[in-house]
């Protein structure tokens, strides 16, 4: 569905990914782990359009992404729900929903997944009139996941959802990425909590420095004594 | 007269000269908030739509033809000036594009210069314009009065655009969060040239208000207005579009009261003290009256 062919992308003179290659089948949930600074933001943010890389290909169900604009990435239904979550806090709750669906022309489908949403995440339909700044922070990344999902994704760049989150709602968030996934979703997962990442993807590749250094099933990285390590780190805190 | 009706005959005039600044504020805000582009060159829009208008007026057209036309010219200038100035350098530092807008006044200015000579010209707007309503004791110049319903109309449809159109809604988020709005997917390209549009559309309508308020017109005219406006939409809080509002009629409501409180020696130096309120202002809320007190740098 979607692969990475020796994708290289600079930020000036910094070479922030060196030739990475990854694919990801229909259906798939498949993470990217690394350290801070491997490069797997960088990665998502060159699949979503935002950056180009400077040599390497794209492609999307034949689509060569690093040629068209961010917004026709979206209408080919590549969703990002980006690190920080990125939410509109001066735009209600509602309208930052509605903000995920701004492509789509059919109305009735539109409000029927808004109240698909509110279901996944119960506290956003208490909370449709209130703008996104007045929500906490757990609450912020399901209303960012649910903009996303507002989309109607078919491949969804979920990017660090758990970070600095309350352990309760990292449980809820993978907890509805589990359920995205057995709905048919194909997921893209970047996590630094890889204990939790591995637990719900069925693969994964190690990003160290820009490169791809490891990749596998989520069994097979599990097994790998220099995940085994990074892995114990990570989940150190 | 008594003091009352002094209170009232002013209040109207601060309103009237408000309305004329938050119009132009909106621009400059709805501009500013996705861009980070303090657009000096709004300003000119003002004379190029006066001047279209004038140029129809010339050449026999009814009023409202050349009004229609004027806004029509500004509007499709403020496009022009989006796709051919700002485009090409998006994304380049704040200091680059301010300077890119200093450029485009020079430009426009001088291509005025060149057209239609410095010299300003009386515009002829219509007689209605000229005369006053009477209220009891109260006199209301008719092109106050027009100035403030006009403005108030156009406040009610901007704010249903901004909260019920998708554009709209759309053009509040772009100016929240950019990068958010590229990774939803909204048409950024679509959006800006959007908010160039609506506010050139507002400075045209500000142009053919100033225009019969002061009752003449000259290649410099739009500098006041766009200085004015800019100190409005700082009043209020740069890239707020309520504040931008709010910003002009305060300002409008400042000047209108120093030019009655100041002893008449010093009513020349009426904007001196206006900055000096401005300054004070900035002081206590460094953010504007509406400016939030951090804004997140995208």
């Amino acid at each position: 569905m979607l692969k990475l062919e020796d994708v290289h992308v600079y930020y000036g003179q910094v070479h922030a990914l060196k030739g990475i290659t990854v694919e990801v089948q229909e259906g798939e949930l498949v993470t990217l782990l690394g350290a801070n600074g491997a490069g797997k933001s960088t990665t998502l943010m060159t699949v979503s359009g935002i950056l180009r890389p400077r040599s390497g290909r794209i492609i999307f169900e034949g689509h060569d992404l690093t040629k068209i604009s961010p917004y026709d990435i979206v209408r080919l239904g590549v969703i990002q729900c980006p690190e920080g979550r990125h939410i509109f806090g001066g735009l209600t709750v509602r309208e930052n929903l509605l903000m995920g669906a701004v492509q789509r022309r059919d109305r009735n489908d539109v409000h029927k997944d808004l109240g698909w949403v509110c279901s996944l995440f119960p506290v956003l339909g208490e909370r449709l009139r209130q703008t996104g700044a007045t929500l906490s922070g757990g609450e912020q990344q399901m209303l960012a996941i649910g903009r996303a999902l507002m989309a109607r994704p078919r491949l969804l760049l979920l990017d660090e959802p758990s970070l600095g989150l309350a352990p309760v709602i990292v449980q809820t968030i993978f907890g509805v990425t589990q359920q995205l996934h057995q709905r048919g979703v194909t997921i893209l997962l970047v996590e630094q909590n890889a204990r939790k990442a591995l637990q719900v993807a069925n693969r994964g590749y190690l990003l160290e420095t820009g490169q791809v250094v490891m990749s596998g099933t989520v069994e097979e990285l599990r097994a790998n004594p220099q995940v085994e390590r990074f892995y114990l780190g990570g989940s150190a805190e | 007269m008594t003091d009352f009706q002094f209170f009232i005959q002013q209040a109207i005039n601060a309103i009237s000269i408000g309305s004329l600044y938050a119009l132009m504020a909106i621009g400059l805000a709805m501009v500013f908030g996705i861009l980070r582009l303090i657009n000096f060159a709004h300003g000119d829009l003002i004379m190029v739509g006066s001047y279209a208008a004038l140029l129809l007026l010339a050449a026999g057209a009814p009023f409202w033809v050349a009004a229609l036309a004027g806004i029509a010219a500004s509007t499709i200038a403020g496009l022009i000036m989006e796709r051919v100035a700002y485009r090409p350098i998006r994304g380049a530092p704040d200091v680059a594009m301010l300077l890119t807008s200093f450029a485009v006044t020079i430009l426009l200015e001088n291509a005025a210069i060149l057209l239609f000579t410095p010299t300003a010209r009386p515009f002829p707007a219509p007689a209605f314009l000229g005369t006053a309503f009477r209220f009891g004791p109260l006199r209301v110049a008719s092109v106050d009065l027009v100035a403030i319903s006009v403005a108030g109309i156009l406040l009610v449809l901007l704010t249903l655009f901004v909260t019920r159109t998708q554009v709209g809604v759309s053009m509040r988020a772009a100016s929240q969060d950019l990068l958010a709005a590229r990774l939803v997917g909204i048409n950024v390209n679509a959006v800006i040239a959007y908010a160039f549009a609506i506010g050139s559309m507002l400075a045209g309508v500000v142009g053919l208000l100033w225009s019969a308020r002061v009752g003449k017109i000259d290649p410099l005219m739009g500098f006041y207005p766009v200085l004015k406006a800019f100190v409005a939409s700082v009043i209020g809080g740069l890239g707020s579009l309520p504040g931008a509002v709010l910003g002009g009629y305060v300002l409008g409501i400042l000047e209108i009261l120093l030019q009655g409180l100041l002893p008449e020696a010093l009513t020349p130096f009426r904007d001196g003290f206006v900055f000096v309120a401005l300054i004070i202002l900035l002081l206590f809320r460094p953010n504007g009256i509406l400016g939030s007190t951090e804004r997140e740098k995208i």
